[in-house]
């Protein structure tokens, strides 16, 4: 009895009791969903186009951030910084393409994804070579990204927003709906969704996969550094970053692994449902420390009732 | 073959000469044990036989879609146009005028009938406004997709989704189309109505086709020429008049030979085992 009330009742008369807590818990879930759909968006890019489930993505996040700290550190403006990393991106996309996906087409998807585990493991090493494995600090205001915070009292309390998590939200917003025009409006994105649906029809009329694959690989490395410098310019540059980039993996559970809207939705209740389960439910019965598994939770009721995900794209079926 | 030598038409250029070809899958499987054809500028030349014939894999080891599929040409060239092509890419081959429509058709499912036809454009570099009168004269030829342009490809019907691959291959402006298996799971209306188009293009637009098929009936009736392949091997070719009164061909593939029914174990015996042995 006890415990139902602590599940049923009690969570909603702290919420109704103090609203700035529960307005500050969502906004802090809508920022950490967003960055959760971004790092999501770049597996989905990387899976519709080429069938590879990129396990890579979340070392790219980490790597693209180093890389443009690294390339700072040697004295470089930021913005120049910026445009640098994104060519060792491209030029990461190029190799990945050249020396993994095309010796390996048509191998068996496990294979593929094997090799993106050897190219985590590439990353990694190259990374803490090159730039060394300390934490960093983001350059974020050097990349003129705001500090800095803003207050809103509300029914008697105060709610905080970091102005970097304003930023986060609307460079996210932007990311997205600058893909989401490449892909519906332009030649290369009308093909790139033609070898997401089949790439064997795709080369009969003559779509090079080689170029689309670089291409998403490339928008995936421009989505990866997009999300490397929004994360770690709330905490650092350091690979345990890639374990944030884990919680992408629920997230394409429930969205859908071929779905752009999917990641960017089941970004979004990864992120609230985390947040406000941990305060009001966790905390006071499990004693805390749900943020790390309740989104895999989440994923396993998902691949039980709902498999395809919310958004994800059942088969065309005629009968 | 030797015989066959002497019946290839000598009458027009040849647009497409397929010469002994060897095909390998899985570097073990040999599909094509030397393969010979030739299409002429502007003909329809029918690739008959039964399944396992090697009809696909002979248009794929055309177009270079073999290596997708882990095959190799091995053996003999392939000539397009006056050029060897067996070491393009699709994409290469696609510029130059020659593409394929596969067999099921293959439309992308999730785009819409348009979007799937301006995919054929993609290779195409002669500006927007050459690709958009393109696309209206692929629609003279296939109304039905103009009325259904913005559906998603794989709601429509078997015949739209056939037509939406032969305009998508049409936008790219081939002269020659590789044309796999047209009829396969459409009504004989709908199969009819598909070859008077192929027959107008041939015509109209002086596409040449080199098309691929089960049904070997209506497949000679609108080809000039034809050669019949059996497990990997053309045993007999000629004119598709020729090809259509031979008593082999009638018996084995038009089910017309002799007088009225019967049944396989009334035929001669010498046939059964050519049939084996060719």
């Amino acid at each position: 009895m006890e415990l139902l009330k602590q599940i049923f009742v009690e969570p909603f008369e702290v919420m109704y009791a103090l609203p700035d807590l529960l307005l500050q818990t969502l906004w802090e879930g809508f920022v950490s969903g967003t960055l959760y759909s971004l790092i999501a968006l770049g597996f989905v890019l990387i899976f519709k186009a080429s069938g590879v489930f990129n396990f890579a993505q979340g070392i790219m996040v980490v790597f693209a951030a180093l890389t443009l700290v690294g390339i700072h550190a040697f004295g470089v403006p930021a913005f120049l910084a910026v445009i640098l990393t994104l060519g060792v991106m491209a030029l990461l996309a190029f190799t990945v393409v050249r020396v993994v996906m095309k010796p390996l087409v048509n191998q068996p998807d496990i294979i593929l994804f094997m090799s993106t585990i050897g190219i985590t493991f590439i990353l990694i090493a190259g990374g803490q070579l090159i730039f060394g494995g300390e934490p960093k600090a983001m350059i974020t205001e050097e990349l003129g990204l705001p500090t800095g915070a803003s207050d809103w009292e509300v029914g008697g309390g105060i709610v905080i927003f970091q102005h970097i998590d304003i930023a986060a939200a609307v460079i996210a917003a932007l990311l997205i709906a600058g893909l989401a025009l490449f892909f519906n409006k332009t030649k290369t994105g009308r093909a790139l969704r033609a070898v997401a649906d089949d790439h064997q029809a795709a080369l009969s009329v003559g779509i090079s996969l080689e170029y689309i694959w670089v291409v998403v690989w490339f928008a995936a490395g421009v989505v990866a550094l997009t999300a490397g410098i929004l994360w770690a310019a709330k905490s650092d540059v350091s690979f345990a970053l890639q374990v944030v980039a884990l919680k992408a993996l629920p997230v394409l559970v429930l969205g859908g692994f071929t779905s752009i809207p999917g990641a960017i939705v089941g970004g979004l209740i990864i992120g609230f449902g985390e947040k406000l389960f941990d305060l009001y439910w966790g905390v006071p019965i499990l004693g805390g420390g749900t943020e790390s598994w309740f989104a895999f939770i989440i994923a396993l009721l998902f691949l039980l009732y709902r498999p395809e995900g919310l958004f994800g794209e059942k088969l065309i079926e005629r009968i | 073959m030797s015989v066959a030598e002497n019946l290839k038409p000598e009458t027009a250029e040849t647009i497409l000469s397929v010469n002994n070809i060897e095909v390998i899958y899985n570097h073990v499987i040999l599909v094509l044990k030397g393969v010979s054809l030739t299409v002429p500028k502007g003909g329809i030349v029918a690739l008959l036989g039964a399944n396992g014939a090697g009809k696909t894999t002979t248009l794929r080891a055309v177009s270079n879609l073999l290596r997708g599929e882990r095959g190799e040409v091995t053996k003999g060239n392939i000539i397009f146009n006056g050029d060897e092509i067996q070491d393009l890419t699709p994409n290469e081959l696609v510029q130059r005028g020659c593409i394929q429509v596969m067999e099921g058709r293959h439309c992308f499912g999730h785009l819409s009938i348009e979007e799937n036809l301006m995919t054929g454009a993609y290779t195409r570099k002669d500006g927007a406004a050459a690709v958009k009168d393109h696309l209206d004269l692929v629609y003279q030829y296939f109304p039905r997709l103009k009325e259904r342009r913005k559906s998603q490809a794989g709601y429509t019907s078997g015949g739209e989704q056939q037509m939406c691959a032969i305009g998508r291959a049409l936008m790219s402006k081939p002269s020659m189309i590789l044309l796999d298996e047209p009829s396969m799971g459409l009504a004989p209306q709908l199969v009819e109505e598909i070859f008077e188009i192929v027959r107008d293009l041939n015509q109209k637009e002086n596409v040449s086709f080199l098309l691929a098929e089960q049904n070997t009936n209506i497949a000679l009736k609108y080809a000039t020429y034809g050669y019949i392949l059996e497990s990997g091997r053309v045993v007999m070719d000629g004119d598709a008049k020729e090809l259509r009164e031979n008593e082999d061909v009638k018996e084995f593939y038009l089910g017309t030979g002799g007088e009225g029914r019967k049944s396989f174990k009334d035929v001669k015996h010498y046939r059964r085992r050519k049939r084996w042995l060719a």
